[in-house]
């Protein structure tokens, strides 16, 4: 193990104290180590990882820059809400808060570079310096210019410096139209079950033995292999079950090495977890909650998606009846359901060819206000005027997020809307204003 | 308080010459405005009280250090907040939930709406909110953190320095010296508290990214988020993806629904005797039809009865005897003339003059000290029906509100607002929930007459010590001689108040400018409006018979009616015939102002027509 990170450059004992941190990375971390080179020889320019979530590429990077104690910066993509941000943290980190304070309000790249190059020739790098940037996809979203530069920005400021891009996606998704330079590439692969089963062992309760929580992360891998190999989400079902599965050794009931037993006792409990926590329809408070009280009430905490009702206004109701039947029935319809002498008209009239599919599986279709509210006036019962606050309640479900509105903001005129309450959701509204809602959607006829 | 400014307006118009009359009604407002307010911090108690518990208990096992809580520290600790659909009212919620966070948990609360936080994609903004709303915290504290102001840009990273420079500053600084309560009994790390104050209207991708970043900052920064959330919890998965929400340790709180809300504001503020002013059966009726109707919004049903409170003052003269007993009969003593002019002309004062005496209503009508102390008599039977009727409506709520299909209704306020229409005993719902209580279980209706009992306790106490001795004789006998008991109490409390003496000082009975105030139509208004010009300008010139239009009418209310006479489709040809009256510019710009208010517009079918876009009227 230790033999795969060799490296003159570095003390023996520090590396391998960043191996013992990294199980089952060491030929990545090794790879990485040999392509930094030494600390004062240049690096090559930039270097793409990427790999899975959760499949170590921020903790290696993490590691070695610490352990080997290299100057570096980490960035991480999702925070730099602006550019000007990133490069602030850059100069931050390499050249300390002065350096960073001579960015102007709007930094661009050029700035950037600029300020850099004369930081650089003030202190210049005796090591190679290190810019990691997490979840580096998101930089397809900023200017075109940025990528291609960071790329090669060795080039640009002439310092000792090298870009690691830490993504989840493939480089050929990155690759812009105008071409660039290439990074050297470099894949973490997902962990294997006897990897995960590893790792997770490391981090074991300190008042039980080795062999007793690594048969625990086993019989949790039996489990949840199947559905979720992230590690982070396996290390947080393996801290919330674990006082579950001490429980018959606490109370005496049965050895440590009677792995049976215990497995048998653990097992309907995870597979639990897995309909729950898992899910996150239940916290991980309340999960650990609910182990203390279980045996008395057989924990009936209900999930976050068991609560669906929504209690609205009358007319809210009504208004969001309207728009279902507006979304879901062809306009050239309503003349059928809401005239009171349509005379016989059978659904064979209406049909089109490209009819035949339910209009429930093609999803909502976009309405104006006007047939809103024709449908509105015909369906609820009473004679409602015309108010302010029939209006405001259209957009207050907009706001609900139950319409959507379809045209933009700035149109003022006739705008659009859609439905986007599901079936049993508009069933159970209009169950309680006794509306019955199938006799008036064209695909129940 | 947007109220009690309206309300100090009112002040500073009143003549000076009912200065008396002002002050007491200043006194009795101010009474009611705080109860409104007391009220409405009492209705969110229960659910602020185990939030604050909520916000306590996660900064105090952040400080844990056992190993289960270490392993699952990354979680960001989530309170999700259902609040019901009426979004006006959360406003003050919120208000008092920062509030009382600020008081007694951690003084970094910070509130963002979705329409501060940008559209399109503008991760920053929110968390440039968050910074500066802490930003301001500390400049009332105190002006330090240079460094902190220097640099350009928002971010989490500066956020956490900030924090830390505080809270050590803090633990090693005498504490109680700089910020005297939070620190002093608080814990040693405050938590940070973000409140979502409208979850639902946020752009999913920004509250996703905020949430990432925040969750790389939770073990420096003691995060905690609070959502509100106005629909279900289950917007929460449909906002955050997996991979986002395990990120969170949600727990979810929720608050009453808003029908038991109003049925607590109505208890506690209409179905007293606390206050004199009551509303008439109709007002009552638009409120509540308003408030199940349109909106759900508590707070606007209060403003509807604060601006019932104050038409009724302003309006009625008489109101000056809307007060407490003892000052109503003060205020008898010194009316004017005219007062007892007005009193004289009320339709419920005719009614009770009509029975008299023919000596008497001489009396009545000309001497004005005899009138006085008849009116005292008056007021005191008023007060005395208001306090004999509430417990009484109570009373025959808890019969009947358990009854099979609630022939008297479900809801208090339902039985009340019979009550107020007309005589309860002589509608058929009545009947028939008395001979529904007549068959009534032995242990049932003793379990409902204990509970009448105690709510009539404090008024009828005789009664009580009479009916209890009864119960030793047959339970048939027994049954019928209580309710007809029961009934001769309702008989006797319940009629409607339009039957008392003088409830015209009490009542406010104008249903119609309550509607037009709270629940406003801008579309009738504007038909009105063109139809009728004189409505509005109050000009002599204007008056018409119905239907026609005056020739000095505005030239768009000539257009319009034109319009109404016309198809779906209307050409300018048509309307040429009416170019004698006016100009064609006129004509041209009268049209383009009906298109300005919506009634038609142009068309592409055909380019010299317009089209119609209301139906009707013809």
């Amino acid at each position: 193990m230790a033999a795969l990170l060799q490296h003159p450059g570095y003390e023996e004992e520090r590396l391998q104290r960043v191996a013992e941190q990294l199980p089952c990375r060491e030929v990545q971390a090794g790879i990485l180590l040999s392509l930094m080179g030494q600390p004062h020889q240049y690096s090559y320019p930039s270097i793409f990882i990427y790999g899975h979530r959760a499949s170590g590429k921020s903790h290696v990077m993490h590691v070695l820059l610490k352990e080997l104690e290299l100057p570096h910066a980490t960035v991480s993509c999702v925070e730099c809400v602006s550019v000007a941000l990133l490069f602030e943290q850059v100069l931050l980190s390499f050249f300390g808060c002065d350096a960073a304070s001579l960015l102007p309000r709007s930094a661009s790249l050029s700035d950037f570079v600029r300020i850099y190059r004369q930081q650089c020739s003030q202190s210049p790098a005796k090591q190679t310096r290190y810019i990691v940037m997490e979840k580096a996809e998101l930089l397809r979203d900023t200017d075109a210019n940025l990528l291609p530069a960071l790329l090669r920005l060795q080039e640009l400021v002439e310092d000792n410096v090298t870009i690691i891009l830490l993504s989840e996606i493939v480089w050929d998704k990155f690759r812009p139209n105008t071409g660039c330079f290439e990074p050297l590439l470099l894949h973490f692969p997902d962990y294997s079950k006897g990897e995960l089963h590893t790792i997770l062992s490391q981090d074991r309760h300190p008042s039980y033995s080795d062999e007793f929580y690594s048969s625990y992360i086993n019989i949790l891998l039996g489990v949840f292999y199947s559905v979720c190999r992230d590690l982070r989400e396996l290390r947080h079902l393996a801290a919330l079950n674990f006082s579950k599965f001490c429980e018959p050794l606490e109370e005496g009931k049965v050895k440590e090495t009677d792995t049976h037993k215990l497995w048998r006792n653990i097992e309907p409990h995870l597979k639990k977890a897995m309909q729950t926590v898992y899910l996150r329809e239940v916290s991980s408070v309340q999960w650990e909650q609910m182990q203390q009280t279980e045996e008395k009430e057989n924990g009936a905490l209900r999930g976050l998606s068991a609560h669906t009702h929504v209690e609205l206004p009358y007319y809210s109701k009504f208004l969001l009846i309207a728009a279902y039947l507006a979304s879901y029935n062809p306009a050239r319809t309503d003349k059928r359901f809401f005239l009171k002498h349509h005379g016989k008209i059978r659904k064979t009239n209406f049909l089109k060819k490209n009819e035949k599919t339910s209009n429930h599986l093609l999803g909502p279709k976009p309405f104006p206000l006007d047939r809103l509210l024709a449908i509105f006036y015909s369906v609820v019962d009473s004679r409602v005027a015309p108010t302010a606050s029939i209006f405001s309640q259209i957009s207050s479900l907009v706001t609900l997020q139950l319409l959507t509105q379809v045209s933009h903001d700035d149109q003022l005129d006739a705008p659009k809307y859609k439905c986007a309450v599901s079936m049993d959701f508009i069933c159970a509204i209009s169950r309680t204003v006794n509306f019955e809602i199938v006799k008036y959607l064209y695909d129940f006829l | 308080n947007l109220w009690s400014l309206i309300f100090q307006g009112c002040f500073v118009f009143k003549p000076s010459a009912k200065k008396k009359k002002t002050l007491s009604l200043g006194e009795f407002l101010t009474n009611v405005f705080t109860a409104c307010k007391v009220l409405q911090d009492e209705l969110n108690r229960n659910i602020l009280d185990s939030l604050l518990d909520f916000t306590r208990k996660c900064s105090s096992t952040r400080q844990h250090s056992d190993w289960a809580s270490q392993m699952r520290a990354s979680e960001i600790p989530t309170a999700a907040l259902v609040l019901g659909v009426n979004v006006p009212d959360h406003d003050m919620t919120f208000q008092s939930l920062s509030d009382l966070l600020q008081q007694s948990v951690t003084p970094y609360v910070a509130s963002v709406q979705a329409k501060e936080c940008g559209g399109k994609g503008l991760r920053g903004s929110l968390m440039g909110t968050v910074v500066t709303v802490d930003d301001e915290e500390e400049e009332e504290a105190e002006q330090t953190s240079a460094q902190h102001h220097k640099s350009v840009h928002c971010s989490l990273s500066t956020l956490c320095d900030w924090y830390n420079t505080k809270t050590k500053k803090s633990n090693t600084g005498t504490p109680g010296k700089k910020r005297s309560s939070p620190v002093r009994d608080g814990p040693q790390q405050p938590p940070v508290v973000i409140i979502f104050k409208d979850l639902e209207a946020f752009n999913p991708r920004v509250l996703q990214d905020f949430i990432l970043i925040c969750s790389r900052y939770i073990e420096r920064l003691p995060l905690m988020f609070i959502f509100g959330i106005a629909t279900s919890p289950s917007t929460i998965q449909h906002l955050l993806p997996h991979s986002v929400s395990s990120l969170l340790c949600i727990e979810l709180f929720q608050s009453l629904s808003c029908t038991q809300h109003l049925a607590t504001v109505i208890d506690k503020l209409i179905l007293t005797k606390q206050f004199p002013f009551k509303l008439n059966g109709k007002v009552m009726q638009v409120l509540i039809s308003i408030f199940l109707y349109h909106d759900f919004s508590v707070r606007k049903f209060i403003k509807g009865i604060q601006l019932a409170l104050l038409e009724h003052f302003h309006s009625q003269p008489l109101s000056v005897l809307c007060c407490k007993k003892k000052e109503a009969l003060l205020n008898v003593m010194q009316l004017d003339h005219l007062d007892l002019e007005r009193i004289r002309h009320l339709l419920s004062f005719k009614r009770y003059v009509e029975k008299q005496e023919p000596r008497e209503q001489v009396d009545l009508l000309t001497d004005d000290t005899h009138l006085k102390e008849v009116c005292q008599k008056l007021i005191k039977d008023l007060h005395k029906y208001h306090k004999n009727y509430y417990p009484i409506l109570r009373c025959l709520h808890t019969l009947t509100s358990s009854l099979p299909r609630y022939p008297l209704g479900k809801q208090i306020r339902e039985l009340h607002l019979i009550c107020l229409e007309k005589n309860v005993w002589e509608s058929e719902d009545y009947q028939s929930a008395m001979k529904l209580l007549k068959m009534l279980a032995k242990d049932e209706l003793i379990a409902l007459l204990q509970r009448c009992a105690e709510i009539l306790q404090p008024t009828l106490l005789e009664m009580n010590e009479s009916r209890r001795a009864k119960k030793l004789s047959p339970f048939e006998v027994l049954r019928n001689e209580a309710l007809e008991f029961i009934d001769s109490l309702v008989k006797s409390h319940l009629s409607p108040p339009e039957s008392q003496v003088l409830n015209e000082v009490c009542y406010y009975t104008s249903s119609a400018t309550v509607r037009r105030h709270l629940n406003a139509t801008p579309r009738t208004s504007i038909q009105a409006a063109l139809n009728s010009p004189f409505y509005y300008l109050q000009n002599d010139r204007l008056k018409t018979e119905d239907g026609t239009v005056s020739n000095a009418a505005p030239d768009i209310c000539i257009v319009y009616k034109l319009h109404l006479e016309c198809g779906r489709l209307i050409t300018f040809t048509t309307e040429m015939l009416f170019l004698s009256l006016f100009s064609s510019a006129r004509f041209i710009r009268a049209v383009s102002e009906l298109e300005f208010l919506g009634f038609i517009k142009s068309t592409k079918q055909k380019t010299d027509h317009v089209a119609r876009l209301t139906w009707g009227g013809c």
